[in-house]
C-alpha cells in the first residue's frame, strides 16, 4: 500500500527526522520488569521521561521467564527482578555489569480476600479453615510464594492447609485466582491490593518470612547505553523511592 | 515425574474416549444434516483453534468457579467449584480438543456417501442399525485419526491448564505446565528431560498419522 506513495514516505521520513533531530540526546532503553512491579514501574518511567527525556520501554512478565530470555540473548538492558537470586545469577553468569546489582524495593506479603470481613486483621481466618481454596504463587518461581509458605510454616498451619492450597504460576496469577473468586483468599503482594477498595486483608508482619527483596541489575547489553544507566540511577533517586513506597513496598 | 506423566496420559485418555462418543452425533449431523444452522455450528466448533488457550482457560476459570451460575446448579450435589480439579481439566480439554475430533469424523462420514446407507435402508435396516453396521465400520480410519489427534492435542495443552489448574500435584499438574514451572524455577536439566519425552512423543504421533493417511487416504486437511 504505502510503497506506491513515494510522496507520503518522503513526508513521513522528513517529519521523523525533524522529531528525532529535536531530541538528539534522548535515548531509549528496554527494561524487563517483574509483573508485581507493573504499576510502580509505569509511573517511574513517566517521571523518568519528564526528568531526562529518555524513553524507558517496559516489558512485564515473570522474573523466571525474563531470566531465561536474557540468558538467551533478549535485548533488555535493565532487569528489575522480583527476587535476589536471578539478578545474582545474571551477574555470576556474566550477563550483567558487575557491581550494578542493588535492592530497589522490598515487598510486603498480604493475605487478601474479595469478601469483606473474611480475613481479619490478625490472619486468624487461617486457623478456622472456613474456606475451600487458598491461592499462593509457585514458591519455586516467586519469592512471594516462598514467603507465603514460610509464613504458613511459622504459624504451624502449612501441613493442615496444604490440601486447600492452589498455586498460580506467578504472583499475578495467584492474585487473579482471588479476584475471580476461584479461591476465596490468597497470599498476594501488598502492591497488588494497595489500590483495591473493599475486600478484607491482613498485612503479614515482615518477621514471618525472609524479606522479599527485589533486585535490579544493569545488563551487559546496556553498559554503553546512556538511557539504561540513567534509568538505573533514577531508580535510586528520592523521587523514585517515594513512588515505590506509595505502591506498597518498603525502600531503604 | 512418573506422576506427571501418568496424570497427563489419564487426562488425554479420558478426553479422547469422551470426545469420540460426544463428537459422533455432532459430526454426523454436520456431515449429513440439511439444517442451515450447520455453518454457524461449524464455526463454533472451530473456535478453540483460533482462540488463544489462555482466553479459553480464563473463561473456564470464571465459568467453573464458585461464583458462576453454572456451579450453582451443581451445588445440590455438593460441588462448589470445578476450578483446580481434574474434572475441570477434563471439561476444559473437551472444549479445547473438540475440533480435532469433529474434523476427521465429519470427513469420514462425508466420504461414505449416500449409496451404502441407501442400500442398507433398502434391505430394511433401521437408521440406527445402518449406522452401527455400515457407517461405523466404514469410518474406522476417521475414528483412529480423531483419537490420535485428540490425544496428542490434549497432551500438548498448556494455556487452559495454566489458567484453570492451580498446579496441584496428582490433580492438575500435567507435563506442559510442569515443563513451564521447571524452566521458571531455573531447573533446566529436568525441563530438558521432560521436553525430550514430549518431543519424541509428538514425532511418533505425527509419523503414525502420516503412515495411516498413506494407507487409508484419510483427508486430514482442514476443510471449511
Amino acid at each position: 500500500m504505502i510503497a506506491r506513495r513515494p510522496m507520503l514516505i518522503a513526508a513521513l521520513s522528513g517529519a521523523l527526522s525533524l522529531m528525532l533531530g529535536g531530541a538528539a540526546l534522548a535515548g531509549e532503553t528496554k527494561v524487563a520488569v517483574a509483573a508485581n512491579f507493573t504499576d510502580a514501574a509505569r509511573e517511574i518511567a513517566a517521571r523518568f521521561k519528564a526528568r531526562t527525556g529518555h524513553d524507558a520501554t517496559l516489558s512485564f512478565g515473570s522474573s523466571g521467564q525474563f531470566y531465561t530470555q536474557i540468558a538467551n540473548g533478549a535485548p533488555f538492558e535493565v532487569f528489575l527482578s522480583a527476587d535476589v537470586e536471578r539478578p545474582r545469577k545474571a551477574e555470576a553468569e556474566g550477563l550483567a555489569v558487575p557491581g550494578s546489582r542493588f535492592t530497589y524495593a522490598t515487598g510486603r506479603l498480604v493475605l487478601y480476600s474479595k469478601t469483606p470481613g473474611l480475613v481479619d486483621g490478625k490472619g486468624k481466618v487461617l486457623t478456622t479453615g472456613k474456606f475451600e481454596k487458598l491461592s499462593i504463587a509457585d514458591p519455586k518461581a516467586a519469592p512471594y510464594g516462598q514467603a507465603a509458605v514460610e509464613t504458613l510454616t511459622k504459624l504451624n498451619l502449612y501441613d493442615a492447609l496444604k490440601p486447600k492450597i492452589v498455586q498460580g504460576a506467578s504472583i499475578t496469577q495467584a492474585f487473579q485466582y482471588v479476584q475471580t473468586g476461584a479461591a476465596e483468599l490468597g497470599f498476594v503482594a501488598l502492591s497488588q491490593v494497595v489500590g483495591e477498595q473493599g475486600g478484607s486483608r491482613w498485612v503479614v508482619p515482615a518477621s514471618n518470612h525472609t524479606p522479599i527483596e527485589q533486585q535490579a541489575v544493569l545488563l551487559k547489553t546496556g553498559q554503553n547505553s546512556e538511557a539504561a544507566k540513567a534509568f538505573v540511577t533514577f531508580l535510586k533517586s528520592g523521587e523514585a523511592k517515594a513512588i515505590i513506597k506509595r505502591y506498597g513496598y518498603e525502600v531503604r | 515425574m512418573t506422576e506427571v506423566l501418568w496424570l497427563t496420559g489419564k487426562l488425554a485418555g479420558i478426553t479422547t474416549i469422551l470426545l469420540l462418543v460426544l463428537a459422533t452425533p455432532l459430526s454426523w449431523w454436520l456431515a449429513r444434516g440439511r439444517s442451515a444452522a450447520r455453518t454457524p455450528v461449524t464455526a463454533l466448533v472451530a473456535l478453540p483453534i483460533v482462540l488463544p488457550p489462555t482466553v479459553l482457560g480464563f473463561y473456564l476459570l470464571i465459568a467453573l468457579g464458585p461464583k458462576s451460575p453454572l456451579m450453582l446448579l451443581l451445588q445440590p450435589f455438593g460441588i462448589r467449584t470445578l476450578a483446580f480439579t481434574f474434572e475441570g481439566l477434563v471439561i476444559g480439554s473437551l472444549i479445547y480438543s473438540l475440533p480435532f475430533a469433529v474434523q476427521p469424523l465429519r470427513n469420514a462420514f462425508l466420504a461414505i456417501g449416500d449409496e451404502p446407507l441407501e442400500a442398507a435402508a433398502t434391505l430394511g435396516a433401521s437408521r440406527w442399525a445402518s449406522f452401527w453396521r455400515v457407517a461405523l465400520p466404514l469410518s474406522i480410519p476417521g475414528y483412529v485419526a480423531a483419537a490420535i489427534l485428540v490425544f496428542a492435542h490434549t497432551v500438548g495443552e498448556f494455556g487452559v491448564v495454566m489458567m484453570l489448574g492451580g498446579n496441584i500435584p496428582g490433580e492438575t499438574t500435567v507435563l506442559s505446565t510442569e515443563i513451564y514451572r521447571l524452566v521458571e524455577g531455573l531447573e533446566w536439566g529436568e525441563a530438558h528431560r521432560l521436553s525430550l519425552i514430549l518431543l519424541v512423543f509428538a514425532f511418533a504421533v505425527l509419523f503414525t498419522l502420516l503412515a495411516l493417511e498413506a494407507r487409508s487416504k484419510i483427508l486430514l486437511r482442514t476443510r471449511t
